[in-house]
């Protein structure tokens, strides 16, 4: 099967830290991929910029067939405009740790936002499957909330429609339930799992190792800007080959 | 010894101390002569004030006659028109401006902080007096071939205070409009971009409108100002309620009277405005959850 996603040698530095140090990876469509690893490991910058929403310093990535950020023209890659970055962006639906729900608009607001404004949608249509997916995550009843009305995880959950609603190929999430409060973590994962059941491919940078047992077809293990280990959940999760990820997964189990 | 004796002192008075007979007596409320004593004084001092000017030398019947005074109302229209005007101007400059000043081009940015630096550095007395006065540097104005004009034609009262108050009013509101920018988290900027949007999108759809909660009441107090600013344009000549008072009362000599009349309606205009202003916080405020919810819900489903 084709791979949605295809980084080649991704460099990236935040200053004198090397955020990514030369990541290539193939992800394959319809797949429940999982990245986990120490916080500083590199695992949300790679997400972000699989999402443009951080800029490559060298190296490249393909979505879903399209080189990322860049045109090439002869032996040079020329910087995408705005509104082409914008439009590569379609492809990806991506859910924040922090929700960043809109917060002058309602639910459904939220919801029908990129359909109606981005992709000039008719409100009408836009509403009526805006409802199904707050059905979906079991918040039809909130639908004229404010997102300060809402707790943690019924923001996350709108945020989870928010990003189905441009109908993406690809669902990236990063660290969906880290802010989350103990006693919500469950009802977002829970959405979550329904949709990777649906056949979503779905990248899930998480701390929920649980999760990551259950629902992935893959698990990747960060550390240090670079890809330790890459394998079944059992395989990583279960029997790590590497020392780094057996400690890793020790501190977090204790 | 004394740590003997001690905690047994300690135990008798609190016996004496918790006796619960006392909760069924009446609670009388502390005394504040203090206060009783401030208010006869300010109360007298205000009764003074007010005899003073009941007796004074006030023609209160002038002030009656001259307050729906043809020229007084025009002045009026003109105070209010230039304040719509100039703040028109003013906001769209500030929104300009604080957009260039936090632009990633040194052009655009360097142009922007000149911009602010100038006008918020000079006053606007001054402005105005160079914007009147322009003609004595450039006596033409026009783009060659197609219009051309004397500038002391073009640069009428009306013209001169417009630019004068607006352009000064757009260095505020830019740095106005910029902390509002700078107040909506930058999670909302990426929650945007996420679904698709371009910049210009982004600041439209998302930015300013949650900006507004923080934009709005400084301009709205801004807004107060210019009705009253606007009768600084009075020195050049410009038509508006003080300088129309002025020149009925250079001819009937009812100084008071006439000042008066202009207090009045400037008192009037700013109530109302502070009323507006009122309602505009509460929508803008919308989801912020300081308030529970909006007036008027739109579409309710229950």
């Amino acid at each position: 099967m084709m791979p949605i996603v295809v980084a080649t040698d991704v460099r990236k530095t935040f200053g004198s830290v090397q955020a990514l140090n030369g990541v290539s990876i193939e992800i394959p469509a319809g797949q429940v991929l999982c990245i986990v690893g120490p916080s500083g490991s590199g695992k949300s910058t790679l997400l972000r910029c699989i999402n443009q929403l951080e800029r490559i310093d060298s190296g490249a990535i393909w979505v879903d067939g399209e080189l990322v950020g860049y045109r090439r023209v002869g032996n040079k890659l020329y910087e995408l405009t705005d509104s082409e970055i914008a439009r590569q962006r379609l492809t990806n639906g991506m859910v924040f740790q922090r929700f960043n729900l809109f917060q002058h608009m309602t639910a459904l607001e939220n919801i029908i936002e990129g359909p109606v404004t981005v992709q000039k949608r008719r409100r009408n249509e836009v509403i009526d499957e805006a409802m199904v997916l707050l059905e979906r995550v079991g918040l039809s009843a909130k639908r004229d909330a404010y997102p300060s009305e809402l707790s943690g995880g019924q923001q996350q959950r709108v945020a989870i429609a928010r990003a189905l609603a441009m109908k993406p190929k690809l669902m990236l999430f990063d660290e969906p339930t880290s802010a989350l409060d103990p006693e919500l973590v469950g009802e977002v994962l829970a959405v979550m799992k329904d949709l990777a059941r649906s056949g979503m491919t779905m990248i899930v940078v998480t701390h929920e190792l649980g999760f990551a047992r259950e629902v992935a077809n893959e698990v990747v293990f960060m550390d240090r800007g670079a890809i330790v280990e890459r394998g079944s959940p059992q395989e990583v999760l279960v029997h790590p080959q590497q020392q780094r990820t057996r400690d890793f997964i020790a501190a977090v189990l204790a | 010894m004394s740590s003997t004796t001690a905690p047994s002192s300690i135990g008798t008075g609190q016996t004496a101390r918790f006796d619960p007979s006392i909760a069924h007596l009446t609670h009388v409320p502390r005394r504040h002569y203090g206060r009783w004593i401030a208010s006869a004084l300010i109360l007298a001092a205000f009764a003074l004030v007010v005899k003073a000017f009941a007796e004074g030398q006030i023609d209160w019947p002038v002030v009656g006659q001259f307050f729906t005074a043809q020229s007084i109302i025009s002045g009026l229209g003109n105070t209010i028109i230039m304040t719509i005007c100039a703040m028109a101007l003013g906001i769209t400059l500030g929104v300009l401006f604080a957009i260039m000043v936090m632009s990633p081009n040194p052009v655009l940015k360097g142009i922007a902080v000149f911009y602010i630096w100038f006008f918020r550095g000079t006053p606007l007395l001054l402005q105005l007096l160079l914007w009147f006065n322009l003609a004595l540097v450039f006596p033409r104005i026009g783009i060659p071939g197609l219009f051309e004009a004397r500038m002391v034609d073009v640069m009428t009262p009306f013209v001169a205070t417009l630019l004068g108050l607006g352009i000064n009013q757009g260095a505020y509101t830019a740095e106005v409009v910029r902390s509002g920018i700078l107040s909506v988290d930058a999670g909302q900027t990426e929650a945007a971009k996420a679904i698709g949007m371009t910049r210009l999108t982004t600041l439209r759809r998302i930015v300013l409108p949650q900006a507004m909660r923080v934009i709005i009441p400084p301009v709205g107090n801004e807004v107060i100002s210019m009705v009253k600013l606007t009768s600084i344009a009075s020195v050049i000549g410009f038509a508006e309620v003080l300088r129309n008072a002025q020149t009925v009362y250079y001819a009937n000599a009812r100084v008071i009277e006439l000042l008066i009349v202009s207090a009045g309606w400037y008192l009037i205009i700013v109530t109302i405005l502070s009323i507006g202003q009122h309602f505009l916080e509460r929508y803008f405020a919308r989801g912020s959850g300081r308030r529970s919810r909006p007036a008027a819900p739109s579409v309710v489903e229950s």
